[in-house]
């Protein structure tokens, strides 16, 4: 069980490409310990939500603030991570790699962390795998590991980015039961997802946005027709000639 | 008929510069080979060679100034490589080029400056000498040099090996832990640099990347996982160093490209009978198990 649970707020965020907006003036909060869901159309500005919270996209305007816990405490888990799986590297070690925070560059990894990573392992239904190499798994298989990896981290705050694209139903089953023990855990929760019932059996809150703010609260409240009909309308072509935003100055 | 000692052993006892050549190869493949394994780890094959080719305005200007001075074409080359390389890195993180084009442009204007310089003043003789070395005319210092640069790398590829292969395999999650993986690139970009000017006197920088390039390259069909690759290819870098020079005391041949061509017999022999993806390995068929 974890004593503090991390929460994080965003103040008017806009995440922007060549100055377009992808997350435009989002404000809102994910609670300590709890479990949202992120649902909008594709180009709604669901990965650079959760790339501008783990810092990896320097937010145009507004910010992001983590209470109870370090930014880089967040575990993250992209949408295709850059991961080289021909890399000669065994499940073991991949695992271990979720340790950095603990063991940094030079650190020990302790035989505990060895223990934990086996455990880990055998919680995400690969015991035996360990010194296999990466590249010989399967998608669903190296999903896993992954996993394994983010349970190592031991965080606060965990962020899924599209978890179970092209994952069959039971590992997602496993996967999800998994995520739930870390939202029993204290942990806070936020998964970009696209299945709509999966979201509405799975996840108390959800956000919905499509570059705006649609809706963001209990699952059922949020993921209304009416609601998912404008977040369609919402995502709209790119315009060249869009002209500048002034909401900033408005708000001033 | 000569018998095995003479074939494999006599030159060395004979011959001083034999003896100096191979311990030039000893501390060459200590240090270029698990370096090069990194390069391949993290698709930068290319890099290395173009890294010798941007040292050489730096090895220039020192041999104008200072004449034929191992010592200042050692340091003149790794500032200038050190430069290349810190700015090709900079490009790449700070611009979307790609690691690549930013290499390939830096060090075609290093080369070409270079190039410049030397036909401004000096013979193109050095400069053959710079680019292909001439490893038995070691003399000490050239080997002591050899020998620090080998344990100096050596042991920066122990202390920083985790982030290195971590950096190499997912540098997105290193950033998402913000580990400073730039840092330990950076590092591994000066080992390359460093490996590079130790082969000046012995096999000059083109030959040195062969050195690099060619073992490693050869240690991904035979070994699987990275410290295994990481010993095969120093084995193998000293190896190729031992066979060329025999081939080229019996067959008279420059020993430099012997060296290379001998790394280059071992890489292609690997790709055809390579135990881990080799041509035949994946031509045959193997029983397969029940589950």
């Amino acid at each position: 069980m974890r004593a503090h649970a991390a929460s994080i707020r965003i103040d008017n965020l806009t995440v922007a490409y060549d100055r377009h907006p992808a997350v435009h003036h989002l404000c809102g909060a994910f609670e300590a310990g709890s479990m949202t869901a992120i649902v909008g159309p594709n180009g709604a500005g669901k990965s650079s939500l959760l790339k501008a919270m783990v810092g990896l996209l320097r937010p145009a305007e507004g910010r992001v603030d983590v209470t109870g816990a370090l930014m880089h405490d967040i575990a993250y888990l992209p949408q295709q991570a850059e991961l080289d799986r021909q890399f000669p590297i065994c499940v073991a070690d991949t695992v271990a790699m979720g340790f950095w925070r603990r063991s940094g560059a030079f650190g020990a990894i302790t035989p505990a962390m060895r223990a934990a990573s086996l455990e880990a392992l055998d919680a995400v239904g690969l015991r035996g795998f360990e010194s296999r190499l990466i590249g010989t798994l399967s998608v669903g298989q190296f999903q896993r590991v992954l996993f394994a990896r983010v349970m190592v981290q031991d965080a606060p705050v965990i962020l899924l980015d599209e978890p179970f694209n092209a994952i069959d139903t039971r590992t997602t089953d496993d996967l999800l039961a998994l995520v739930h023990r870390w939202s029993g855990e204290r942990r806070t929760i936020v998964a970009v997802l696209h299945d709509l019932d999966q979201v509405r059996r799975h996840f108390p809150e959800t956000l919905l946005i499509s570059r705006e703010l649609i809706g963001w609260g209990a699952t059922g409240d949020t993921l209304t027709t009416d609601n998912l009909q404008r977040a369609r309308r919402m995502s709209e072509a790119w315009d060249e000639h869009a002209p500048l935003c002034d909401v900033a100055q408005v708000q001033a | 008929m000569p018998g095995p000692y003479e074939l494999l052993l006599l030159p060395f006892v004979e011959y001083g510069f034999m003896r100096r050549a191979l311990v030039a190869c000893f501390g060459l493949a200590i240090g270029c080979g698990p370096v090069g394994v990194f390069l391949i780890l993290r698709r930068m094959s290319l890099v290395g060679d173009a890294m010798s080719h941007a040292v050489l305005p730096g090895a220039a200007l020192a041999f104008l100034l200072f004449g034929f001075s191992l010592t200042a074409m050692t340091v003149g080359g790794f500032l200038v490589g050190l430069a290349v390389a810190l700015l090709a890195g900079s490009v790449t993180r700070l611009t979307p080029l790609r690691e690549d084009a930013s290499f390939a442009a830096l060090f075609l204007i290093s080369l070409a400056l270079g190039v410049t310089l030397v036909s401004v003043q000096g013979s193109s003789v050095d400069l053959m000498h710079l680019l292909f070395g001439a490893i038995l005319a070691v003399d000490d210092p050239a080997l002591v040099l050899v020998a620090s640069i080998a344990s100096f790398s050596v042991l920066t590829l122990a202390v920083i090996y985790r982030a290195l292969v971590i950096e190499c395999l997912d540098p997105g999650f290193l950033r998402s832990v913000h580990g400073h993986g730039a840092r330990y690139h950076f590092l591994f970009l000066v080992l390359v640099v460093l490996n590079l000017v130790a082969g000046f006197q012995s096999l000059g920088t083109l030959m040195t990347v062969g050195l690099m390039m060619l073992p490693a390259a050869a240690a991904r069909f035979w070994t699987a996982g990275i410290g295994p690759m990481l010993v095969f290819s120093a084995c193998a870098a000293f190896a190729c160093g031992y066979v060329g020079l025999l081939v080229s005391y019996h067959a008279s041949l420059p020993s430099g490209p012997a060296i290379i061509l001998t790394a280059g017999g071992l890489y292609a022999v690997s790709v055809v009978f390579g135990r881990h993806g080799g041509l035949l390995a994946s031509y045959m068929r193997a029983p397969h198990y029940q589950r």
